[in-house]
Parts: C-alpha cells; sequence; structure tokens
C-alpha cells in the first residue's frame, strides 16, 4: 500500500525530508515503524514514540489504509 | 478568535490580556514562557520551536476544553510559538479569567502543564558551543 510519511524534529534530520511518499507491504503502524527505522536508522524504541494517522493520535496496532498520513512522533518540548 | 493557536511572529502579551476582560472576571492569571540562556548546564543562545501544526491545534483545543470543563474559568487562551526565537523572547502565553483567584490559578497550571506534555511542538537549542539539538524529554522533566 502507499502511504505518506511526515517526519518531525530528530526524526525530520535523520531522514531527510519533511515527509514523502513510500510503498510499504506493512499493514499497521508498528510493522511500518520497524521498516522507516530501519532505513532511516531512528534510535528510538516504539516504546518512547507516538503515532499519528492522518492528524490524530493512534494506536500503534490500528489498521492502515492505501494513502494514509503517518507520522511518528518523538518525545514532545513544547513550552 | 482560537482558543489554542501557533504562531509565526512574536506573542503580544498586552493585546492578549485584553481579550480575557469582561466585567464577570474577577481574576486573571497568566503565565508567560520565555528563551532562558541555559538549560542542563548549557549556554543557550537562541532556539527554534517546530510544530506538526495540524495535531498541535486540535490537541491544544482539546486541552482548553478540558480546562474549561475542570474549573470555573470564564475564559483561557494560549498561544506558542513556532520558528527561530531569541533570548528573552515570549514562547508561550497561557492566560486565565475567571470570577475567583483559586480556579485561574488552577486552570492556569493545568493548561501550561498538559500544553508541554501533549502537545506536538519540538524545541531544537543553539548552544554557545558545539552543535545545535532537539530536545526530546523522557518523562518528568523539570517543572
Amino acid at each position: 500500500m502507499n502511504y505518506t510519511m511526515l517526519y518531525f524534529a530528530s526524526l525530520r534530520d535523520a531522514a531527510g525530508c519533511d515527509s514523502e511518499r513510500i510503498a510499504s507491504g506493512a499493514r499497521d503502524p508498528r510493522s511500518l515503524y520497524g521498516e522507516i527505522a530501519a532505513r532511516y536508522r531512528f534510535t528510538f524504541v516504539m516504546e518512547h514514540l507516538r503515532v499519528a494517522v492522518n492528524g490524530e493520535f493512534a494506536p500503534w496496532d490500528q489498521a492502515l489504509a492505501d494513502g494514509d498520513e503517518i507520522a511518528f512522533l518523538p518525545p514532545v518540548s513544547g513550552g | 478568535m482560537k482558543v489554542f493557536s501557533l504562531s509565526e511572529t512574536a506573542i503580544d502579551p498586552v493585546v492578549l490580556s485584553s481579550q480575557l476582560e469582561n466585567f464577570g472576571t474577577g481574576a486573571i492569571v497568566t503565565f508567560e514562557g520565555r528563551v532562558r540562556d541555559h538549560n542542563d548546564g548549557r549556554a543557550v543562545r537562541g532556539l527554534a520551536y517546530q510544530a506538526y501544526a495540524e495535531l498541535a491545534e486540535a490537541e491544544g483545543a482539546k486541552i482548553m476544553k478540558e480546562a474549561r470543563a475542570r474549573f470555573e474559568i470564564s475564559c483561557a487562551v494560549c498561544v506558542h510559538r513556532v520558528g527561530e526565537l531569541v533570548l528573552g523572547e515570549l514562547a508561550v502565553w497561557v492566560g486565565v479569567g475567571a470570577a475567583h483567584r483559586d480556579a485561574a490559578f488552577a486552570a492556569c497550571r493545568y493548561i501550561i502543564d498538559e500544553v508541554k506534555s501533549r502537545v506536538p511542538i519540538w524545541k531544537r537549542e543553539h548552544y554557545s558551543e558545539g552543535q545545535p539539538e532537539w530536545l526530546h524529554p523522557a518523562k518528568g522533566s523539570a517543572r
């Protein structure tokens, strides 16, 4: 399936882009993170990240649909 | 106006405060978060905030709604900067109006704490020495 990935903060630096279209066999954010983290050598373990699908926080086992927009969110530091 | 918003330009607390005033408001509590010149033992010379704007605005609005449900307040506004900031500049502003001070203090504290822990905004510090770094704090960071 095709997904749009969004990257933020240190993950954006590691990926080298703020967004991209990818083709993947992953069907949930958990397995997708495994692929993406290996590709860009992300150092965060999943437990330290949150995931958003189509602009909303989502569980790691949410079933993904073709065309979904996915972001892995590192620990926040606003304020 | 939006009760929670991101701003690419300088925050003006005078303008924001004036939006909280009405004759039923006996107490206004505000919080100003500013860029300081040190963090974790390192000299800081400036910073940048990056946000996942769509989700940050939705989560921020949710926090403001929670505050209005939990506390006896009449109004609340929060603005968070994005982009490059210099030392001393306002990074985040929270203002709460209520009939009485207890609710205003409590709601203001609630809003800033929740914004810091939940809203997808990230800080990148520029140091006097060494490379700039994104801050990705573990739970239990300084309050």
